[in-house]
């Protein structure tokens, strides 16, 4: 299959069941909540190493928040429930209440939920105030600009993380500005974040390594520079690699994102679009690239 | 029909104990059963049918007309349902009430959502003294629920309550959040005098003006524009309370209180400067 001259490889891309929280960060203007958010998701490229992964979702217009203020809604995913207790009150106390004018709010409607500003309302040494407001309790923290806002309990659903597209170019040119187009068009997508730096990730990953300390390491196939030294997965021509790597509320926004991500990718310069997985080893959602246009 | 509607057949004044008139007790009975049902006129019993011309069946939703100023406790503990009320209301109306709505046309008496725990209160009239508040001897008034006056609310409004919103598009009596122990007060026209004696936690807002200076066991805290007010305020606004523009942008002086308990309620004072 091709499009636009671009081969679809007929492969699949190995993605895994995880558990997701929303959330809607505001702040006096667009520019704090983007810095709140990028702080918050700044260390959440991928669960081996950072615990969670995360990235922004899309930026809301005023009349979208709770508070009428601009902000940013986030997707971040966890293993299991008890990383998400862990992960949402330590990313949102050190990410978004020491950014200034910020407020967060819980952005998934769900019957299951963490507590967040249950958590971190002891911050206010006593002095916090609950407010219950149409169902909803939130927390007013004082802090030494005035208040922290926060939701009390965030929801949280299960989701899918590890939608990928691979993007073999001819060039590091091409394979960037291919990868900015997925990109791009991926971030009109709703119910999906791409939790890499700019959406793109330069190293990605396989299983295991040959040191028995590390659990994941470079993915020799798919490094131009390994090209003889290795059983490579690159056609003749290929000279970098660069992977989009999705996570979503829903299979159905991961296919919709892959789909015309891949779309936008083909583009002159790649040879191929293909997608990352383990021999159907590990995740339970196998998404074929070619099935995306079926 | 998809009311059941409750037409006074006559001026009634004697004080009338109906708090048999909730949506928990009329829906689902035939006709003649909800005329049947027992009310407490003057100091007899009579059947609700010899006061008020009942038509259809028992439903959850109630529609009470004709001057109902000497009817007490309406929708007294009612769970769910609405009743909506054209003309004035006694009385205890929808006190403790846990869930449903209840609107008024016109004015209501004292009393109305004292210890409110849930529900949806409104009236587009007056509201008489103790607004939500706590009978006398009880630790706690309102603990739940919304309580939205379009006009104003004479003394004690939300003494002692615990929990939930109250919100006055007018002005208010003396005592106004007196012994509060937490939840949410808001005036739109004139705080009265002596706001927030004796509270422990809680927000007492003040959108227009004093009618005299906050009291000395309150101390200045600072201006600032607290952030959960946007979230408040919009609520209101969506429920046709007086918010304005200024309102939602403006900076708010704290006052923090009681000192003679607790200590840990405010009064924000909309700064109009």
């Amino acid at each position: 299959m091709q499009i636009g001259g671009v081969e679809i490889e007929d492969t699949y891309a190995e993605a895994f069941h995880m558990w997701a929280a929303r959330l809607v960060i505001t702040a006096v203007n667009g520019q704090w909540a983007q810095t709140a958010a990028h702080a918050t998701i700044g260390f959440a490229t991928s669960i081996i190493g950072c615990g969670c992964e995360g990235g922004i979702e899309r930026e809301l217009a005023s009349t979208e928040t709770p508070d009428g203020r601009t902000g940013v809604s986030l997707l971040l995913m966890t293993r299991s429930r008890e990383d998400m207790e862990k992960q949402l009150p330590l990313r949102v106390g050190q990410g978004v209440m020491t950014c200034a004018t910020t407020a967060c709010f819980n952005g998934l409607d769900s019957t299951e939920t963490v507590s967040v500003g249950g958590n971190l309302r002891f911050f206010g040494d006593g002095f916090q105030i609950s407010k219950l407001l149409d169902g909803r309790r939130f927390w007013r923290i004082p802090v030494m600009e005035g208040e922290f806002l926060v939701e009390d309990r965030f929801g949280i659903q299960r989701a899918v993380a590890g939608g990928n597209l691979l993007i073999l170019g001819q060039t590091p040119e091409a394979a960037l500005a291919a990868a900015e187009a997925a990109v791009s068009a991926i971030r009109k997508v709703n119910d999906v974040a791409l939790p890499f730096p700019g959406g793109v990730a330069r190293s990605g990953s396989k299983v295991g390594s040959r040191y028995k300390f590390l659990r994941a390491s470079t993915n020799d196939a798919y490094c131009p520079t390994l090209r003889p030294l290795v059983k490579s997965a690159l056609p003749e021509g290929v000279n970098c690699v660069l992977e989009i790597v999705i996570i979503g509320l829903t299979e159905m926004a991961i296919r919709s994102a892959m789909r015309v991500g891949a779309e936008a990718a083909c583009r002159p310069g790649i040879v191929r679009i293909s997608a990352g997985n383990y021999g159907g080893r590990l995740g339970k959602v196998l998404i074929g690239l070619q099935e995306l246009w079926a | 029909m998809s009311a059941t509607v409750l037409q006074a057949r006559a001026n009634l004044t004697l004080p009338v104990e109906a708090d048999s008139i909730t949506p928990d007790r009329i829906d689902g009975l035939q006709q003649v059963a909800v005329g049947n049902l027992p009310i407490l006129y003057g100091r007899e019993w009579a059947p609700l049918g010899d006061l008020f011309a009942v038509s259809g069946d028992g439903r959850a939703d109630l529609v009470l007309e004709g001057d109902l100023t000497h009817v007490k406790r309406i929708g007294q503990g009612m769970t769910r349902g609405t009743i909506a009320i054209h003309g004035n209301a006694g009385l205890h109306l929808g006190s403790q009430m846990r869930g449903g709505e209840i609107t008024v046309d016109s004015n209501v008496g004292g009393w109305a959502g004292a210890h409110m725990a849930g529900g949806r209160l409104r009236i587009y009239g007056d509201a008489g003294p103790m607004l939500g508040s706590a009978y006398p001897g009880e630790r706690r008034g309102m603990t739940g629920g919304v309580i939205l006056v379009e006009g104003s609310a004479a003394a004690r409004v939300g003494e002692r309550m615990r929990r939930g919103l109250i919100a006055v598009g007018g002005s208010t009596g003396d005592f106004p959040g007196a012994r509060m122990i937490a939840g949410s007060l808001f005036v739109f026209g004139q705080l009265g005098p002596r706001a927030g004696a004796g509270m422990k936690r809680g927000s007492i807002v003040s959108l227009g003006s004093l009618a005299s200076g906050v009291l000395p066991t309150f101390q200045y805290s600072c201006r600032f524009a607290p952030g959960f007010l946007q979230l408040y305020l919009r609520y209101l606004l969506r429920w046709g309370m007086p918010v304005t523009p200024a309102h939602l942008q403006g900076q708010y002086q704290r006052y923090t209180g009681d000192i003679n308990t607790l200590g840990k309620g405010e009064i924000l004072i909309y700064d109009q400067h």
